[in-house]
Formats: C-alpha cells, sequence, structure tokens
C-alpha cells in the first residue's frame, strides 16, 4: 500500500516535470508595493485570459509585495521583476538612476504613466463626534490624529504633503504657515503606525485616536474588512492627488526576452477592463468614461499634484523628508 | 594542560580550527567589516556629525536604557522562574517549562501587534492600567521596556536553569547545618555559584534588545526624540536610500554593544575569580562546590 502510493508520487512529479518543460511558459514578475495586492489578484486573471485571446500565447503573472522602497531595493540588488508597480514615482526613480529602468520612464506610458489615481482622505468614528471637515478641524486641541511614519512609508509620505499642500494653498499661505500648520499637526499625533495597514489597525481595532489619515481606496478595503458600522470616510474640500506609477524594467525584459509580454501587461492597465478592475477596487481610473461610470465612488475633491505644488519628488523629498528636512525640524529641540 | 593535549575529542586540531574561523568568519566577521568599510567612505567629522545629531543621540538613550532595562527585568524574574522550574514540583511545571521558549518561536511581529493590542488604552490589560493608575504603556517608551522584556525572557531563564540543576540539595543542607540563615545560604552559597550564569544570560537578553525592531516598533508609537529606537531611525534612513547614514548608526551600535559586552564579560570574569578564591579561603582543602558550580557556569558561557 505505503510502497504503491509513493510510486504514485514519483509517476505524477515526474509526470508534472515533463509537462513543465514541455509546456514552458512565460512568466512575468510583477513586484509591488504592500496593498496593492487586491488590485492585481483581480487584474491578473483579466490580463492573461485577453493576452490569450489575442496572441494565443498563455503567460503567467507572479506577484510579490511588501514595502514599496524595501521591494526596489530587492529589485536593485537582483531581484528579477519585469515590471514594478508601485505607489510612489521616487521608488522607481531610484531604479532609473541606478540604470534597471529607462531614464524617461514616465515618458513610456500615457499620464506619467500612472494609471489609476488615488487621494488622501479622512475616517472618523460614526457620526463624526469631532466634527471634523477640513484639514483646519485636525489641528483643534483634543483631536487626535493616526498616521504611519512620515518618513519611513510611502503613505505616511503622501499624508504628509497633503497636509503641507493644503496649507499651501490657503490665503496668505507660504511655506512658513505650512511648517506651522505640519507642527501643529504633529502635536496632535500621539504616534506613528510602522506601516498603512497597521495605522489601520491601531485606529479601527485599538481605537486609537479620532482621524485616520489615509488613501481613499484603503478606507474602502478597510469597509470591507471591518464593515461600515463604527466609522465614516469625510472628503476634505482639497486633497492631494497620489499618482501610482508603473513602469517595465528594461534590464530584466531584456535578459529574459519578456518585454513584449511586460509591455502588453502594463498597457493593458489603460484598456477598458483595466480601467474598470482600478474603479472597482475604489482606485480613480483615468479614462474619463469609466471614471463617469463609477461617479458615485469617487466624491469630487479638489485635488494638486507632487510636480504642480513641489516641483516633482526629487524636491519633495529634499526640502521634507531628507536628514534635516521640514519634517525632521519639527522634531528638533531648540 | 599537557593531559589536554593528548585527549582531544574532536581530532585535527588544524581542521576543527581552520573550519571555525571560516565559518566566523563568512557568517559574522565579512559582514561587519563590510559595514565598517562602507562608513569609512565619510570623513571623521561627517561621520561624528551623523553619529551624534539630536535624533540619533535621542534614540541611542531610548535603546540601551529600555534595552538595559528590559534585561535587568528578566535577570530579577528570569531568575525565579528558573529557580521554580528547577526545585518546585507542581502540576502544569512541564507546560510552563515550555511556555519559557515561547518567545524564541514566535514572529517577534506577532509578539508587537499582540502586546500593542493588551497594552493599548482599549485593551484588556491596558484599559486597567490606565483607569487604575492613569499609566499609559503602549505608544510610550515603557511599551517598548514591555515588548523587550517578553522577547527576552527566555535568554536568562534557559542560561540560569541547567546551573541550578547542577547545584545539589545537599550544598543547602550543608549550609544549614552549618548554622546558616536562609538569607546566608542564598546570598553566600546559592548565588555566587549562579551569579556567573545570571550574568552572562544578563548579556545576552541585553544585546538581543538593542537589535530587537519586529515588535517594538508596534508597541513604541515612534515618535522622534521619544520613542524612537536606533534600528528605526536606520530604517528610515534606508528608506531614503540614504546608506551611508544607516551604516554610521550600525557601527555607533556595535562599538556601544562591543564595549559594554566587553565590560559584562570581564565583571564576569571577576566575579567568577573572586568566589573562586572566597571558596578557597574559606575551606583551602576541599575544591569547594560554589567555586566549582562557578567554573560550570563559565564553561556554559562560553
Amino acid at each position: 500500500m505505503k510502497a504503491a502510493s509513493l510510486a504514485r508520487v514519483l509517476v505524477a512529479g515526474a509526470l508534472a516535470g515533463l509537462s513543465a518543460a514541455t509546456f514552458a511558459q512565460t512568466s512575468l514578475l510583477n513586484v509591488s508595493y504592500d496593498v496593492a495586492r487586491d488590485v492585481f489578484k483581480d487584474y491578473n486573471p483579466k490580463f492573461v485570459t485577453a493576452y490569450k485571446a489575442k496572441t494565443g500565447e498563455t503567460v503567467e503573472v507572479k506577484q510579490s509585495h511588501a514595502g514599496s522602497t524595501r521591494q526596489v531595493r530587492a529589485v536593485a540588488d537582483g531581484l528579477e521583476a519585469d515590471v514594478v508597480t508601485m505607489n510612489q514615482a521616487t521608488d522607481i526613480q531610484f531604479l532609473a538612476d541606478k540604470g534597471l529602468v529607462a531614464a524617461d520612464w514616465t515618458k513610456k506610458f500615457p499620464n506619467d504613466a500612472a494609471p489609476y489615481t488615488s487621494t488622501m482622505v479622512f475616517i472618523v468614528r460614526k457620526g463624526n463626534p469631532k466634527a471634523i471637515k477640513d484639514w483646519n478641524d485636525l489641528i483643534k486641541t483634543g483631536t487626535t490624529i493616526i498616521i504611519p511614519h512620515p518618513k519611513n512609508t510611502g503613505n505616511g509620505r503622501w499624508t504628509y504633503l497633503a497636509a503641507w499642500g493644503n496649507a499651501l494653498k490657503q490665503p496668505g499661505g507660504n511655506d512658513k504657515t505650512a511648517a506651522a500648520y505640519l507642527g501643529a499637526f504633529f502635536k496632535n499625533t500621539p504616534l506613528f503606525a510602522p506601516g498603512g495597514r497597521d495605522a489601520t489597525t491601531t485606529f479601527i481595532q485599538r481605537g486609537q485616536g479620532d482621524v485616520l489619515v489615509t488613501f481613499e481606496s484603503e478606507a474602502e478595503l478597510i469597509a470591507r474588512e471591518f464593515g461600515r458600522g463604527g466609522f465614516e470616510v469625510v472628503y476634505p474640500p482639497q486633497s492631494i492627488l497620489t499618482e501610482l506609477p508603473v513602469a517595465i524594467v528594461d534590464k530584466v525584459v531584456d535578459k529574459r526576452g519578456t518585454r513584449k509580454q511586460a509591455q502588453a501587461y502594463l498597457e493593458y492597465l489603460w484598456s477598458k477592463d483595466g480601467q474598470e478592475n482600478a474603479a472597482e477596487n475604489y482606485l480613480r481610473p483615468r479614462d474619463p468614461e469609466v471614471f463617469k461610470k463609477y461617479a458615485d465612488r469617487f466624491p469630487t475633491v479638489k485635488t494638486f499634484t507632487v510636480d504642480d505644488t513641489f516641483g516633482g519628488w526629487a524636491k519633495a523629498t529634499e526640502a521634507h523628508f531628507k536628514d534635516g528636512g521640514s519634517f525632521d525640524q519639527i522634531y528638533q529641540v531648540k | 594542560m599537557k593531559s589536554n593535549r593528548s585527549h582531544r575529542v574532536l581530532p585535527g586540531f588544524n581542521l576543527s580550527l581552520g573550519y571555525a574561523l571560516v565559518y566566523l568568519s563568512l557568517l559574522v566577521l565579512i559582514p561587519l567589516g563590510g559595514l565598517i568599510a562602507k562608513s569609512s567612505e565619510l570623513s571623521l567629522a561627517e561621520f561624528w556629525t551623523l553619529a551624534t545629531s539630536q535624533r540619533s543621540m535621542a534614540s541611542y538613550r531610548i535603546t540601551f536604557g529600555t534595552s538595559l532595562l528590559a534585561a535587568s527585568i528578566n535577570a530579577f524574574f528570569g531568575l525565579i522562574v528558573a529557580w521554580v522550574l528547577v526545585r518546585y514540583e507542581f502540576p502544569g511545571r512541564r507546560f510552563f517549562d515550555a511556555l519559557v521558549d515561547l518567545p524564541f518561536a514566535l514572529p517577534t511581529a506577532v509578539a508587537g501587534i499582540t502586546l500593542t493590542t493588551l497594552y493599548a488604552n482599549t485593551g484588556w490589560l491596558g484599559q486597567f492600567i490606565e483607569g487604575q493608575w492613569g499609566f499609559k504603556v503602549a505608544f510610550t517608551p515603557w511599551g517598548i521596556v514591555v515588548a523587550l522584556t517578553f522577547v527576552t525572557l527566555p535568554f536568562v531563564v534557559r542560561t540560569v536553569q541547567p546551573v541550578i540543576e547542577d547545584i545539589e540539595t545537599e550544598v543547602e543542607e550543608a549550609a544549614a547545618t552549618l548554622g546558616a540563615t536562609r538569607w546566608q545560604t542564598f546570598w553566600r552559597v546559592l548565588l555566587p555559584g549562579v551569579f556567573p550564569a545570571l550574568l552572562t544570560g544578563f548579556a545576552l537578553a541585553f544585546s538581543r534588545a538593542i537589535g530587537e525592531f519586529g515588535s517594538v516598533i508596534f508597541i513604541a508609537g515612534n515618535i522622534p526624540l521619544v520613542s524612537e529606537i536606533t534600528p528605526l531611525l536606520i530604517i528610515a534612513k534606508l528608506e531614503q536610500y540614504d546608506l551611508i547614514g544607516a551604516t554610521v548608526l550600525a557601527v555607533v551600535m556595535l562599538v556601544i554593544s562591543f564595549f559594554l559586552l566587553l565590560s559584562i564579560n570581564l565583571l564576569q570574569w571577576w566575579s567568577a575569580n573572586r568566589h573562586r578564591g572566597e571558596a578557597r579561603e574559606l575551606d583551602p582543602g576541599s575544591t569547594g562546590t560554589p567555586g566549582n558550580n562557578a567554573g560550570n557556569a563559565q564553561g556554559a558561557a562560553a
């Protein structure tokens, strides 16, 4: 009995090995940030089907998710990613600086290579007991804010720039008033969560704080995960447009001969199918028609971008997140 | 010494030594050397400015302070736990003994998340502590101490336990018949034997605590100058692609840790020798059990 089942296992193993060898299929590795899991879990089968219908070729897409900066460092150190899909242009720029990604990667796809966007919103307790409507309500005495670490997480950096940009765009706003606003903001921040998801857990499950600042898409995820009973989403009148960029890793696709598939994989993000998939996951699609179809999910927010307000990520990083930047200055005791 | 040389258990001294050196170099020395080489790309002045910035200094204080506190707490309570597990018979002893190893096996992030949920002001313990005494644990430096105490508990218990097992009850009985009080028996007979192992456990716990990251970041709150540990600051620098800055902090931690561990080792050596001397003084004729035990503990430590 035992010998028979062992033999069966061996035969099955040999067959599996054989079939893998005969029908060797192209595989793509998409290295992505932490909370993009759901988007791509839905997107990959759609792409595989469409690509098969169009070319008759079967592609397999593998995913890898972790903190975005850690991910690109892994790619720079030799993780063979065909494409990277990140939540911040800085991370892809790092790969471009290392020569793995084309220097003009933002021009390789429409919309600065960001197929969909999101924005930073507030999540408050049910009934909005602290009557939080706008950024200025966050800095009132007695309001506590939960955010992820502004230096260590993409989510935290977007929050920081959203708050700074909004203060800048107030009547009479300048760098000084923005710094003062952020100073008051951090007086109300009792802790920095180590990651986007932990900020959510801290707010929802551990009941810390009055308001959580996070991505609009994350807010929907919280609703799915924890139910809609305990909190509500507040859209500030003005916030940042978070562009979530993608790129082909040229060095890898040239080596593996997967450029054609990688190109198709990313292009398909801009197709109707790809855009609808984004909208289903509460990411704002670029396609105006798809956006219109899902308009009820995306309340109007006046948005500004990192490019128009901060002169791009390189400058924003230099001014705010580098050692001695505006964030460090807030925590400098004179 | 001579008899030692002719009766070696491991054959091929040269082979064994070479193997040990290569093994240590590959695992420890080469990565550390790379670290120091990387940091030497900076001038001394640049290194100093980065290493002594306000944020860095605060983070050293927090990291080493909380680690020292956690290791001390475990040195005291860990000793009691080890003593109870060895000397007392009670139902479920095996179970509690196995529990001690749990912090070793548990992924530290799981420990961090669990402790945070427990000690937050909405958690089981947190609401009680804060409601009763108005004392916040989670998201303060005290949270760090809690996480580190949890993570480092097995180190003290597991180093002290075999030494306690080696102390024969006869030693205590002999002390009692010679008129020693309970306190004297503990202080002059039992503790000297256990002390070197206790120091080893303390040093292990302490060094483990300094490097701990996974569990701490969830419970600490991570506020600059208040509850930001050095490993977090290193990650912050890596997130900015500032490899050099991260290396500088790593080297500083390495140097401080090295000197702290060195002084603990010296203390251990001194205490072992002192007690050996004392035992000889008391009874020049015998081999002296306390001294023997100190020797055993030294062996365990090495």
